[in-house]
């Protein structure tokens, strides 16, 4: 049997997929256990079990000088940061996107200027943020908007432009205006793009957050990342870089789910990957 | 309540490529056109045109003698192959849109005991098309048949004068294909709306129309093809009350001579299906081949 035509079973498929974790997992065990029996004192692959004791550390032992739990502290400050601003970039690519999409005058007014914002390189663009909006919160959220705002409306954009020209002309027929097909038509029928257009750009919203949180804050899971950086202490940044991928996965899932269960008419049957 | 239609010398490019020229027609009201023609002949740009979706490049469509409106309105009903039903909505919510885009100008959505009134307004629709056990169902989830019902259904909900189909039928399987065609010409008997029917299948086109329009090119260019445009080359009125005069007449001469050998064959032959003995207006304005 040829091999495109080869299938393998869940079982299989299951087990093909832990390979490649397993041999990470064992790669960096053998070197740890290299390193660490060569000089106990290492600090660049500490073993499994210190990684567990530091990670422990921040999560459940309060700092000394002001009484936080460091991992709760960082995350919260991380998330709310992540949230505003993926939550302020998704509500502009749903009206702007629409409106670009939608009304011919509008995209002529604004497509080529959305689409220039978006080439330029947001990271950039943070020394201007620095300078104009200070180092506080603001700065940082804005980096994260202006860094995926823009594709997420061309993207929508897009996706409005792509709505098959019957159902609008089938809304006009049914005596619908401009504003009717927005809210009644066009709107919830870009409900799940806004989904996947926000789980894609969550990736760069990341990047931009690490990278704020790195050149200037004084909390969050990047801060922290760089500041234990100056003392080598791979036993805090190995687990914190887990962590942040976990709640990275849990955030794509979860949106994931959102989708597949609240726009039920868009994926029917199918598979939504 | 029709429409007549007139066309006026209309021409319609895209780029370089002519795809409709000189094309003149005049359609009575309550008529049924089945437009027929090769792919790329232009009958679905002329549908579009119909409907408002696209302007001429020159002449004039007359709807009652007025210039139809740029835009589509509701005043003319359309079904599309596909695309024809709103995906993110039931069957009924489906239904329930228009009557909905009327109430609240603003959002286009009304709730309480309007939304409960306009709901119970679309039971009977929901019924008479088959579809009241389906109606909390999405489009995904219904057969094609089930969809173009809908489709047609939630046109007609605007009492159209003017009921534009684009190959409303070209996916469905011949048998749901007869069951639609029932549907239709009922549908349009009751409605005495003006009826133009885009249609691949030449047959379904003499079954149901009391005109069929021949799209084609007059003119060839063979070193570029897309030099000239379509027109109308065949325009076949299908008389079918002449057709049922003489039916009606042979029956009663057999009647009379109580020949049952006769009857029957004569039952045979009869050409119209009983589905469409009803009376109605013929709305055909003569003619032959289309000189051009």
């Amino acid at each position: 049997m040829r091999l495109v035509n080869r299938k393998p079973s869940r079982g299989t498929a299951i087990a093909l997929a832990a390979i490649p974790f397993v041999l990470v997992a064992i790669a960096y065990s053998v070197g740890s256990y290299v390193r660490l029996s060569d000089n106990p004192a290492d600090k660049l692959l500490p073993a499994l079990s210190t990684m567990a004791q530091s990670f422990y550390t921040m999560a459940f032992t309060p700092e000394q000088r002001t009484g936080d739990y460091l991992l709760w502290v960082d995350t919260a400050a991380s998330l709310t940061r992540l949230a505003i601003g993926v939550g302020i970039s998704a509500l502009l690519a749903l009206t702007v996107g629409i409106a670009v999409g939608f009304i011919p005058i509008v995209r002529a007014g604004l497509a080529p200027f959305v689409s220039a914002l978006s080439l330029i390189p947001p990271l950039a663009v943070l020394p201007i943020l620095f300078i104009v909006f200070g180092l506080g919160e603001l700065a940082k959220v804005a980096l994260i908007v202006i860094g995926i705002a823009p594709v997420m409306i061309r993207s929508m954009s897009q996706s409005v432009a792509s709505l098959p020209a019957e159902l609008i002309v089938k809304a006009q027929t049914l005596g619908a205006s401009t504003w009717q097909m927005v809210t009644r038509v066009v709107l919830p029928q870009m409900l799940p793009q806004l989904v996947s257009t926000t789980r894609l750009a969550l990736g760069p919203a990341w990047i931009f957050l690490i990278s704020a949180e790195a050149i200037a804050s004084t909390s969050g899971l990047g801060y922290r990342i760089f500041l234990v950086r100056r003392y080598l202490a791979m036993d805090v940044i190995l687990p914190y870089v887990a962590w942040i991928t976990l709640i990275a996965f849990a955030i794509d899932l979860a949106l994931r789910l959102l989708a597949k269960r609240a726009f039920r008419w868009a994926y029917g049957e199918g598979q939504l990957l | 309540m029709s429409s007549g239609v007139t066309v006026r010398g209309v021409r319609k490019d895209y780029g370089d490529a002519v795809v409709i020229e000189r094309l003149n027609l005049e359609v009575a009201p309550g008529s049924f056109c089945a437009i027929v023609g090769a792919s790329g002949c232009g009958k679905s740009t002329f549908l579009r045109m119909l409907v408002g979706q696209e302007q001429p490049d020159q002449g004039e469509i007359l709807i009652d003698g007025e210039p139809i409106p740029p835009e589509p309105s509701p005043a003319r009903g359309i079904v599309f192959q596909r695309y024809s039903v709103f995906p993110h909505l039931t069957v009924t919510q489906n239904l329930m849109l228009p009557a909905e885009l009327r109430a609240s100008k603003f959002f286009g959505r009304v709730l309480g005991p309007s939304r409960r009134k306009i709901r119970d307004s679309v039971a009977d629709t929901l019924k008479s098309i088959g579809l009241w056990e389906a109606r909390d169902r999405c489009p995904l989830q219904l057969s094609g048949g089930m969809q173009q019902r809908l489709a047609i259904a939630q046109a007609l909900l605007m009492r159209p004068k003017i009921l534009l189909l684009d190959e409303p039928f070209g996916a469905l399987d011949p048998g749901i294909r007869g069951d639609m065609h029932a549907i239709l010409l009922r549908l349009w008997r009751e409605t005495r709306m003006t009826i133009f029917m885009v249609t691949h299948d030449i047959a379904e086109g003499f079954k149901l129309a009391t005109r069929l329009l021949v799209f084609d090119k007059v003119r060839h260019d063979p070193d570029f093809p897309s030099a000239y445009g379509s027109t109308v080359t065949y325009d076949l009125p299908l008389d079918r009350a002449q057709r049922r005069a003489e039916t009606a007449a042979a029956l009663a001469a057999v009647e009379a001579s109580r020949s049952a050998a006769a009857l029957a064959v004569v039952r045979a032959s009869l050409n119209p299906p009983p589905a469409r003995e009803e009376p109605v207006p013929d709305p055909v304005q003569g003619g032959n081949p289309q000189a051009v």
